[in-house]
C-alpha cells in the first residue's frame, strides 16, 4: 500500500477479504424501495464513491451498514464474515463509523469530551491521558483540531474533523462520510481530500457519498453509481470522466448546457444599500451589502455555504432583522413608478404597499410551504387575505392549483395532494409555480434545484428564463458554480457577508469566482471595527453609475435613501 | 470485535411505518381494539366475581336506561363537549393548552361574581347575559396570559398553562374561606345560587346542551372555513411558514388562546349557574385534562369530539351505575375506563406503524396486519 496517498487502484487487493460486502440488499418504505437488490463491494484499503441523484437511494443504503436501517432482505459481510447489524452500536463493534450530514455532538462538550462520550471505560478518565490520545490520532492523520475547544465555538468543519476522530477513537477501520463536503469550503475540501487519504494509507477503507462529480474523480479510487435504488455499474474512477458519470446517474445522455437567453435591459427593481445584520451572537452576518437588481435580468449570487445567503434574501423578503442600510423596490405612488424602502417591514406590509416581491426560500417545506397541508391550501397561502370576507375562498386557489399542476407538469393525484408526499422535484414546482403566479416584479429564489434530479432542475432553470424574457428581476442564491456562471446575467460573490464583487459570468473563470468566494475572510471579531476593503468590481457595471438618476420622483423618505445611497457611490 | 458481533440475530421486533391505511381498514383496527378493551375490562370484572356481560349491559342501562339518566349523561357531556372544542383550538395551533381547569374555575368565578352580588338588581335574563360576558371575559383573558409571554418571550406554556391552574384553585380556595364564604355556614363553602338567576331548563337540563350543539357546528366553520382557521393551523404546523406568508404569529397565538379560554370560561359559567349553582374546588369534574383526551381522539374533529365525549360521558355515568348496582369500588370502575383509553389510544399507535416480527420477512409483508392489531 502506497504511503503517499496516490490514487492508484490496487488490484491485487480483490483476492484479500473485503472490507464490506453487501449483496442483494433490499429495502422498501411502505410501497418505495429505497433500494432493490443492491449489491456492493468495499476493498481493503481503498476509497470508494457512492454516486447517485437525490433519491437514489445512496444514504439509506449506507444507513443499513451503520446500523440505522434494517434491510428487508439480503446479506452483509464484513471482513468476510456474515454480520447482522442491528443498531449503531452494532456498526462500531464491528468497525463501522459513519458521519452523517447532520453532525451529532452535544455542543456544551469540547471536542475530547464529544469523543469519548459514550465509550465504555472507567468511570474517572484521565483527561490528559484522552487528549493525547486525540492528539495522537489527529498528528497521525494529519487533522487540525484543539481537544479541549468546546463544539459551539467550531466551525463547521472542525466539528466534522471531531466527528471524524470520535469515529477513529473507537477503532473503526471502515468509515462511511455522507456527503462531507455540502458543508465545506473549497479548501477545506482540499483538506479533508488530504486526510481521507491518509486514512487510505493506513488502511482504513472509506465510503465517500457525494453527487458532485468533480469530487467523485478527484478522491475515489473506484465508484459505484446508483439509480432509483438500484446499482448502475462500478467503474474505476481512473478509467472514468463526468460525461460518463453523468449518464449512468441519469440514465441517458444529458446535455449540460444551460440557456442563456439575451434580453434587453430594463428598468431597476430592486436596490439593496449597505444592508447590514447581525445574527443572536452580535456576529454580523451581512456587512454592508449593496447592489441593484434589473428587470430582464438574471443575477446570480455564489458564495460558500453561511456566507450571508439565506440572511440577505430574508431580510429583503421582511422575515430578518437589518441593523442598517436600506432596501428599496419598485412600487407605484400616485400613478408613477418609485422606489420603495421596505427595510424592517413585514411581508404583509409589503404586499400592502403593492409591491409585488416573490420570494422562494431555502427551506421549501419549512418556510415557502406547509408540508402537511394539500397543493390547494398552499397555494393560497400568499393570496388568501386578498377578499375581504372572513371565510377563506379555495374555489380561486384550487382552479389556480389546477392550473399549475397541468403547466407545470406537476406529478400528483390532484390539488387535494398533501404537499409533503411529493417528491422534491414538484414541491419545488409548486412553491416556484405559486410565487410566480404573483406577477412579481421582482424574484429571488434561493437554492431552487437543491436535491432536485437533473431533468427538474433544467425545467426550474427554464422557468426562471421565462421569467426573466418577461421583463421580472430574478435573483438567483444557487451552490453550484457552473450553473451559476452558465444562467445568470450578472454574478454577485458574497464571502462573509460582504460583497467581494459583482462579475460578468460571460468572462469570469471559475477559479477567478472560486478566489472571490474565500475573499477577506477575517476572524469575526474585528470585522466590524474596520471600514469594508476595497471591492473587486471586476464588473462595475454601467447601471451603478444610472442608480442615481433614475427614481427621481420618490416620496421624501426614498429620497433620503437614495442620498445616502448616491454618498456610498462616491466612496466608491 | 467481531466474533460476539457476529452472533447478533436480527432483532425480535421492529417498528415500520405504514403507508396509508385505507379509512375503512382503519376503523376496523379501532373496532377490533374496542373489542379486546371489553374483553380485557371483562376478565377485571370476573376477577372482581361479576359476570361482564351482565355488568356491561347495566352500564348502557345506566348511561341510556330511563330519562333521568339520559338527562344526567348529558349533563356530563356538555361541558366536555365544550372544552374539548377550546382545547382542541389552541392545539390546532400546537399550543398546548392544558389549563382549561384554570380557565374554567375563572369563568364560574366571574359569573358568581354577578350571580352572588347582583342577582337582587338585575332581571335573569340582564343576568344570565352578565355571567355569561364576564365569565367568557375572564377565561380568555386566562388564556391570553399564558398566550402573551409565549407570543412575546416564547416561554413553555405547558407549564405556564398547568400552573395557572393550581393558581385558579387557590383563588376558588381563599374565596371560598374568606370573601365569599356562605353567610352562618360553619364550614367553608359558597352560597348557592338564588333559583331565578340559575339557566333555564331546556327538556329537564340547563340550554346549554343546546349551545354546545350550535358550538360544535360553529367550531366546524371556524376551523375549516374561515381565514383565522386557516391561520391558525398555518401558524401550528409551521410557524416559519407563517412569518413567510406575513401571517402575525403573535396576534394568532393571542388571539386564539383568548377564544380557547373564553370558551372553557363558558363551560365555568355553565357549570355553576346550569349544574351546581355554588362555586367549589369540584366545579370542573376534571373536564380540563379530560378533554384534552376527547380533542385527541376526536383529532382535532369538532364532530369527532362530540361523539367522544358522549362516549366518555356514558362511560362515567355507567360506571356510577354499576357502583352502586353491583357495589364494585369506584376506583374499579376508573380503571375499566382506563383500560378502554389504553386500548383506544393505543390503537392509534397500530393505525400508524406495523410491528415486524423476526423471522417474518419471508412471508410477504402486505398481508400480515390482521394479525398486528391483535397484537395489541
Amino acid at each position: 500500500m502506497s504511503l503517499t496517498g496516490s490514487l492508484q487502484i490496487e488490484d491485487d487487493l480483490m483476492s484479500d477479504t473485503l472490507a464490506v460486502h453487501m449483496e442483494n440488499i433490499t429495502k422498501t418504505f411502505g410501497k418505495v424501495y429505497a433500494n432493490k437488490d443492491v449489491s456492493l463491494e468495499l476493498r481493503q484499503g481503498e476509497i470508494l464513491a457512492l454516486l447517485g441523484e437525490n433519491g437514489s437511494g445512496k444514504t439509506s443504503l449506507v444507513n443499513m451498514l451503520s446500523g440505522i436501517y434494517f434491510p428487508d432482505s439480503g446479506e452483509i459481510f464484513v471482513q468476510g464474515k456474515k454480520v447482522t447489524i442491528r443498531s449503531p452500536r452494532d456498526a462500531y463493534g464491528l468497525g463501522i463509523g459513519m458521519i452523517h450530514q447532520h453532525f451529532k455532538l452535544v455542543d456544551v462538550f469540547t471536542a475530547a469530551e464529544n469523543i469519548v462520550l459514550g465509550q465504555p471505560g472507567a468511570l474517572a478518565m484521565s483527561k490528559r491521558h484522552i487528549e493525547s490520545r486525540v492528539a495522537e490520532l489527529a498528528g497521525r492523520y494529519g487533522f487540525e483540531i484543539d481537544p479541549a475547544k468546546p463544539v459551539y465555538e467550531m466551525s463547521v468543519s472542525e466539528k466534522q474533523t471531531t466527528e471524524i476522530i470520535k469515529i477513529l477513537y473507537r477503532g473503526a477501520d471502515i468509515l462511511i462520510l455522507d456527503e462531507p463536503t455540502a458543508v465545506l469550503t473549497p479548501h477545506e475540501t482540499d483538506k479533508l481530500f488530504a486526510v481521507m487519504r491518509n486514512m487510505k494509507a493506513d488502511g482504513k477503507s472509506i465510503i465517500i457519498i457525494t453527487h458532485k462529480l468533480g469530487e467523485v474523480l478527484a478522491v475515489s479510487d473506484r465508484t459505484h453509481v446508483l439509480r432509483k435504488g438500484e446499482c448502475v455499474a462500478t467503474v474505476n474512477t481512473a478509467e472514468t470522466g463526468k460525461a460518463q458519470l453523468t449518464e449512468m446517474m441519469v440514465g441517458r445522455p444529458v446535455s449540460l448546457h444551460i440557456e442563456r437567453p439575451h434580453t434587453a435591459k430594463n428598468d431597476e427593481r430592486l436596490r439593496v444599500v449597505d444592508l447590514t445584520c447581525c445574527n443572536k451572537d452580535g456576529l454580523k452576518t451581512l456587512d454592508k451589502v449593496s447592489f441593484t437588481a434589473y428587470g430582464g435580468e438574471i443575477l446570480g449570487i455564489a458564495g460558500i455555504a453561511g456566507s450571508g445567503q439565506k440572511e440577505l434574501c430574508e431580510a429583503i423578503a421582511g422575515l430578518y432583522p437589518a441593523i442598517g442600510g436600506a432596501v428599496l423596490m419598485r412600487g407605484q405612488w400616485e400613478g408613477e413608478a418609485v422606489m420603495e424602502p421596505v427595510l424592517g417591514l413585514g411581508p404583509d406590509v409589503i404586499s400592502k404597499k403593492g409591491i409585488s416581491m416573490a420570494f422562494v426560500p431555502e427551506d421549501r417545506l419549512g418556510m415557502g410551504l406547509v408540508a402537511a397541508m394539500n397543493i390547494t391550501d398552499n397555494v393560497m397561502l400568499r393570496s388568501y387575505k386578498n377578499s375581504k370576507s372572513p371565510l377563506v375562498d379555495r374555489k380561486t386557489p384550487r382552479v389556480l392549483a389546477e392550473h399549475l399542476i397541468e403547466q407545470l407538469a406537476i406529478v400528483a393525484p390532484g390539488p387535494g395532494a398533501i404537499v409533503g408526499r411529493l417528491s422534491g422535484g414538484n414541491v419545488q414546482k409548486v412553491l416556484i409555480g405559486r410565487e410566480i403566479a404573483q406577477e412579481p416584479t421582482v424574484l429571488i429564489v434561493a437554492y431552487p434545484v437543491r436535491g432536485l434530479d437533473i431533468n427538474s432542475s433544467y425545467k426550474i432553470y427554464d422557468l426562471l428564463n421565462e421569467q426573466k424574457k418577461k421583463g421580472v428581476a430574478v435573483v438567483f442564491i444557487g451552490e453550484d458554480l457552473d450553473v451559476l456562471l452558465e444562467l445568470s446575467d450578472r454574478l454577485l460573490v458574497l464571502s462573509s457577508g460582504r460583497v467581494s464583487g459583482i462579475v460578468d459570468p460571460r468572462t469570469v473563470t471559475k477559479e477567478e469566482v472560486g478566489m472571490m468566494m474565500v475573499l477577506d475572510v477575517v476572524d469575526p471579531s474585528n470585522v466590524s471595527s474596520e471600514p469594508p476593503p476595497e471591492q473587486l468590481q471586476m464588473d462595475l457595471s454601467l447601471q451603478d453609475v444610472e442608480m442615481g438618476a433614475s427614481a427621481g420622483g420618490g416620496s421624501a423618505s426614498a429620497d433620503l435613501f437614495l442620498r445616502d445611497a448616491e454618498a456610498g457611490g462616491k466612496a466608491q | 470485535m467481531s466474533s460476539k458481533s457476529a452472533k447478533h440475530k436480527e432483532p425480535f421486533v421492529r417498528m415500520v411505518k405504514r403507508d396509508d391505511l385505507s379509512p375503512r381498514r382503519a376503523w376496523c383496527y379501532r373496532g377490533i381494539a374496542f373489542l379486546l378493551a371489553l374483553l380485557a375490562g371483562g376478565l377485571l370484572i370476573l376477577a372482581l366475581g361479576h359476570n361482564p356481560l351482565s355488568v356491561y349491559k347495566d352500564m348502557v342501562l345506566g348511561a341510556w336506561g330511563t330519562p333521568t339518566v339520559i338527562r344526567e349523561t348529558v349533563k356530563l357531556t356538555v361541558p366536555l363537549l365544550v372544552s374539548a372544542l377550546a382545547l382542541g383550538l389552541a392545539f390546532r395551533m400546537k399550543f398546548w393548552n392544558i389549563g382549561g381547569e384554570g380557565q374554567i374555575m375563572m369563568g364560574a368565578v366571574a359569573a358568581g361574581a354577578f350571580g352572588f352580588f347582583t342577582a337582587h338588581i338585575f332581571s335573569a335574563p340582564v343576568l344570565t347575559a352578565l355571567m355569561l360576558l364576564a365569565g367568557m371575559l375572564a377565561g380568555g383573558i386566562y388564556g391570553f396570559i399564558p398566550s402573551y409571554f409565549k407570543a412575546r418571550w416564547n416561554t413553555n406554556e405547558i407549564l405556564f398553562t398547568l400552573m395557572l391552574n393550581y393558581v385558579a384553585l387557590a383563588f376558588i380556595k381563599f374565596l371560598m374561606n374568606g370573601p365569599w364564604k356562605a353567610q352562618g355556614s360553619s364550614f367553608p363553602r359558597m352560597p348557592m345560587l338564588v333559583t331565578g338567576a340559575r339557566l333555564e331548563q331546556v327538556g329537564g337540563v340547563h340550554w346549554g346542551w343546546i349551545l354546545a350543539l350550535v358550538l360544535v357546528v360553529i367550531a366546524w366553520i371556524y376551523f375549516n372555513k374561515t381565514k383565522h382557521g386557516y391561520e391558525v393551523s398555518v401558524v401550528g404546523m409551521s410557524s416559519d411558514t407563517a412569518r413567510y406568508a406575513g401571517i402575525n404569529v403573535r396576534r394568532v397565538i393571542m388571539r386564539t388562546m383568548f377564544i380557547s379560554g373564553a370558551l372553557c370560561g363558558l363551560v365555568g359559567v355553565m357549570q355553576f349557574a346550569g349544574v351546581d349553582y355554588t362555586i367549589t374546588e369540584g366545579i370542573t369534574g376534571y373536564v380540563g385534562f379530560t378533554a384534552i383526551i376527547v380533542a385527541w381522539l376526536a383529532k382535532m374533529n369538532p364532530y369527532g369530539m362530540l361523539v367522544v365525549s358522549v362516549f366518555i360521558a356514558m362511560l362515567k355515568r355507567g360506571s356510577n351505575t354499576i357502583h352502586t348496582i353491583y357495589k364494585i369500588p369506584a376506583s374499579a370502575s376508573d380503571v375499566l375506563i382506563g383500560i378502554i383509553f389504553f386500548f383506544m389510544i393505543g390503537c392509534e399507535f397500530f393505525i400508524r406503524y406495523k410491528v415486524v416480527l423476526r423471522g417474518s420477512n419471508k412471508k410477504s409483508h402486505d398481508e400480515n396486519c390482521g394479525e398486528e392489531a391483535q397484537n395489541a
